[in-house]
């Protein structure tokens, strides 16, 4: 790779730092999955039609395959993993588990990520709205019902909705543990 | 067990890890120093190829390998599909691993590269060099078929394969008739489009043995890799990931004959995964059908004959299109009870795209004809379409168009009418829009064909704590496929199924399981696991029995533990039992092997007898609202019913069910492949467009259970089943709606708004 064109990029990853060189036209998937070995973040297309590669950037719902590298850095960027444990993402998780909601499972962590945003935006959705929430994200193997239904059986139910959403919002990736508690980042999995 | 397991939706083995992002896709696994592999492709669908120049591509730094035809040990192979039967003739086909003196289609691999970065790999293809004669290419399938056509494959003419049916006789059945419709339907290309593309990754062993983890429905194919390096059987190791999504594609080799050989070329891993593009465009699809399809009925409703020829185009390479050709032309008639049949099917060589397995395999194609067929019937006679189907299902005890006299149940009746009842009140459509409703039947096989003469192996060992070990060689594409044989083992063992531990798909050591197509595992894994846990049972029960001085007739397993049924408070721990028998000296393992039905292999084309282990039975009613403006479909609600024998995780059994019903909208309504003298030009999702959450409703699934399968509990296979039926329910619909009916797919707006304008006036 041509060395000119590549440039030191630090990302806050999970709330972890991670720092790599990338190349000027390299992705923030490919960056996620080859260079931090992040790979829950699934590669179904690289370029924006199936949502498999969705990740929480700078507070929004992205498709890294459509992000730059560059562009994120500096920025805050969590997977499904960095999510865990999130009361929101926990439950969207076991809900997709308990309803057979995961067949081949390469669209889940994409899925998954639609409906935690989805949720963070309209914690009530109804079914179309559901639908709407995840029309940018392809699953060849369920016919969608399932991962609706288990989306449905969440919507309303979780508590820590508003919260995580303000956390993930917080622009200061590096706020001591003080200043993240006070904003509530510790429910993203310990800062 | 008491506490039951089968039977129940309880989570799978695999649904945690893929929930949480922890399980590894073949894509996800690296190795130090791993080298990116790259195919590097023919821009011709047709020529003479005069040679490659690779000197350039071979030069540039961190270029590893380049390798042509004349490197490969054997590029010239008999296709096969993990059958050890030799079933020769018609069945094989070549398989070339990289192209040899001609080119055959558009994208066909000439050259493979392996490289430091994957940027460099595309460099290098780049500088590789053909020297090619152009030669006119050959894109029509039934053209093709005619004397004096351009050969394009190695066989003498086009025609790849040939099968007939001959029952009766169907000039005096059409003689008979008094209502004779005649029809000519095509279906078209369909991609798998699974999201996880093609991927693996190779290496080779410190003794020269090559290892190859990848996403495939077939391990079996380490025997077809070790034959093309010329090594032993033995030198060759498949480990299979979890599938993210196979439907039939992954039943053909994909990317391991080059990941093989240009880890054996440069003795360093090497990874090699599709962009999405390389796997729209250049891996097989769906066969396309022409369908020529006249059936006879009498005026009381009895059909009386029918006759079929199916013309599939299989592309440049036959790949598996003699057995997809030979599943159509086995469903060609359908499940009806039709006195004279004639079909007479050809899989046609043309310089396109390959075809090969799809979901269904032929069965789809052949049901939106024969289904079709049936409704214009009905049409004419005056007759409810329901009530004319009814008059002519075939019964328990009759036979099929094959002669195979079927001897369990065929409960179409109730399910098209449970399907179609299902439907409720019919619902009002929004801004002028037409509403309309259809229904349809199918049966779709499950099992290998019995002359392949299939087997399956599964192995269980108790641990000392009574926790379980379960290895089977079977590949898992996301429908339960191993998790199911932990339910199995949990019901009737005992054992937690938080206990059990699962290995799957290592070639070498898993018990070999075959194939995970042909809606096959459940039965033939499913089976051969119950067998083992079974022999392991009898063990357990023995001592059990010693212990508690009871006969072993009155005990039962329950969770861990094994009690008198009578009184349950008497009982011992499994823990304990094992214990004792292990102090004996007796470990609890057993490896099972189970036989699917055997049948003789073919004598000739003509199909005769049974063919399949079984059939699952189902049916769809749908109801759609039609902008006759526009042409623009909207689909209201789906019912599906089918009978799967026992449903032994409902949610499983319903997530097959709606999802290959969706897969079959798709195919029906939205998935138009553009293919232009034989180059697809739809390379990404925003081109082939596949079924969004947005685009269909809600599916209701009725599940019978009639105890009839041939799987584990009287289970049936319902993998690929649900593939069949929903596209003529779905065109029914339409035409109920506004009174044109479609023949061939994907029925696009565009294709309704064309057939309103030409409908002749005052005619729905
Ligand atoms: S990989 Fe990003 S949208 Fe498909
Ligand atoms: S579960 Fe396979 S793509 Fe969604």
């Amino acid at each position: 790779m041509d060395q000119l064109t590549e440039s030191m990029i630090t990302i806050f990853l999970n709330d972890q730092p991670f720092q790599a060189v990338a190349g000027a036209s390299e992705s923030l998937l490919d960056f996620l999955r080859h260079r931090a070995l992040a790979t829950e973040v699934k590669c179904g297309c690289g370029r924006g039609d199936c949502g498999t590669c969705a990740v929480l950037f700078d507070g929004r719902m992205v498709k890294s395959c459509l992000v730059l590298a560059a562009q994120a850095n500096g920025k805050r960027v969590y997977t499904i993993r960095g999510l865990g444990r999130d009361a929101l993402m926990a439950n969207l998780q076991d809900s997709f588990i308990q309803h057979g909601a995961i067949q081949c499972g390469f669209c889940t962590p994409g899925m998954l990520m639609a409906a935690y945003n989805l949720l963070r935006i309209k914690p009530t959705p109804t079914r179309s709205e559901i639908r709407q929430g995840i029309a940018g994200n392809l699953c060849r193997c369920t016919g969608y019902q399932k991962i609706i239904d288990a989306i449905a059986a969440v919507a309303g139910k979780t508590a820590f909705v508003s919260e995580a959403a303000d956390s993930l919002d917080s622009p200061n990736p590096t706020a001591t543990d003080q200043e993240k508690a006070k904003a509530g980042y510790l429910l993203l999995g310990g800062g | 067990m008491k506490d039951r397991v089968i039977g129940q939706s309880v989570p799978k083995y695999d649904a945690g890890p893929k929930a949480s992002g922890l399980l590894q896709y073949a894509d996800d696994f690296t190795l130090p120093g791993m080298l990116y592999g790259k195919v590097f492709r023919a821009k011709v669908q047709a020529a003479i190829l005069l040679g490659v120049r690779t000197e350039r591509a071979e030069q540039l730094p961190g270029v590893h390998a380049v390798i042509t035809a004349k490197d490969v040990p054997n590029n010239n192979l008999r296709a096969r599909f993990g059958q050890s039967t030799d079933v020769g003739g018609q069945f094989e086909g070549l398989y070339r691993v990289l192209a040899e003196k001609e080119v055959r289609y558009y994208g066909e691999p000439i050259a493979l590269v392996a490289a430091e970065s994957p940027d460099l790999a595309e460099q290098a293809c780049q500088l590789i060099e053909v020297d090619l004669q152009p030669l006119p290419g050959v894109f029509d399938s039934v053209g093709a078929m005619e004397p004096g056509s351009r050969q394009v494959g190695e066989k003498p003419n086009n025609i790849a394969s040939h099968f007939k049916i001959r029952q009766g006789d169907v000039d005096q059945g059409f003689a008979q008739a008094d209502v004779i419709v005649e029809g000519t339907y095509r279906v078209p290309y369909q991609d798998h489009a699974y999201l996880e593309p093609e991927s693996g990754l190779a290496w080779s062993d410190d003794d020269g043995t090559i290892n190859i983890r990848v996403s495939s429905q077939v391990i079996e194919h380490f025997r077809e890799v070790a034959e093309i390096l010329n090594l032993p059987h033995s030198k060759v190791r498949y480990l299979g990931t979890w599938i993210g999504g196979g439907f039939g594609r992954k039943e053909d080799i994909t990317v391991e004959s080059y990941l093989a050989l240009l880890a054996w070329k440069t003795r360093k891993p090497v990874k090699l995964t599709y962009t999405r593009a390389e796997s729209l465009l250049y891996h097989c699809k769906r066969h396309p059908f022409q369908m020529e399809y006249k059936t006879g009925a009498t005026k009381d409703g009895k059909l009386v004959a029918l006759q079929a020829r199916l013309i599939s185009d299989c592309g440049a390479y036959s790949a598996l299109s003699p057995w997809v050709l030979l599943y159509a032309t086995v469903n060609a008639a359908g499940p009806y009870q039709i006195p004279n049949v004639k079909v007479d099917s050809y899989a046609v060589m043309t310089n396109t795209a390959i075809t090969s397995a799809f979901r269904g395999f032929g069965a789809p194609q052949a049901n939106f004809a024969y289904e079709s067929q049936i409704q214009k019937l009905a049409h004419i006679l005056g007759l409810d379409p329901l009530e004319f189907r009814e008059r002519n299902y075939l019964q328990t005890g009759e036979a099929f168009a094959t002669g195979w006299i079927y001897e369990r149940p065929i409960p179409l009746t109730e399910l098209a009418q449970k399907a179609w009842s299902g439907l409720g009140p019919l619902g009002s459509a929004e801004g002028g829009r037409k509403l309309g409703r259809g229904v349809a039947i199918g049966m779709g096989s499950y099992g290998r064909l019995t002359f392949l003469h299939d087997t399956s192996r599964s192995y269980i060992k108790l641990e000392l704590d009574g926790s379980a070990i379960i290895r089977c060689g079977v590949p898992d594409v996301g429908g339960g496929q191993g998790h199911i044989l932990c339910q199995i083992v949990a019901q009737e063992l005992g054992v937690p199924l938080e206990r059990i531990k699962l290995h799957i798909t290592d070639s070498q050591l898993t018990p070999l399981a075959g194939t995970t197509t042909a809606t096959r595992q459940l039965m033939m894994s499913g089976n051969a696991t119950l067998k083992a846990a079974n022999e392991l049972k009898k063990r357990l029960l023995i001592k059990a029995g010693q212990l508690l001085n009871v006969p072993i007739e009155n005990l039962i397993i329950t969770l861990n533990r094994i009690e008198v049924e009578s009184s349950r408070k008497e009982g011992v721990s499994l823990v304990e039992v094992i214990n004792r028998l292990s102090g004996e000296g007796e470990e609890l393992f057993v490896e099972a092997q189970f036989n699917a039905p055997f049948t003789d292999i073919p004598a000739s084309e003509v199909l005769q007898g049974q063919t399949h282990p079984d059939f699952t039975f189902g049916a769809y009613a749908a109801e759609v609202e039609v902008d006759e403006q526009t042409g623009q479909v909207q689909i209201n609600k789906i019912v599906a019913a089918f009978d799967v024998g026992k449903a032994l995780n409902p949610a499983i059994v319903e997530g097959q069910i709606e999802g290959g019903c969706i897969q079959g909208v798709g195919y029906a309504l939205f998935e138009d492949m553009a293919i232009h003298n034989g180059v697809i030009q739809t390379p990404s999702f925003a081109e082939y467009l596949i079924p969004t959450a947005v685009d269909v409703p809600d599916i209701t699934v009725i599940l019978l259970e009639s105890g009839s399968g041939v799987g584990p509990y009287g289970a049936k296979g319902i993998g690929e089943p649900p593939m069949v039926g929903i596209a003529p329910a779905l065109v029914n619909a339409i035409e109920d709606a506004v009174g044109v009916r479609i023949a061939d797919l994907p029925v696009t707006p565009e294709k309704i708004r064309m057939a309103i304008a030409q409908k002749p006036e005052g005619k729905r």
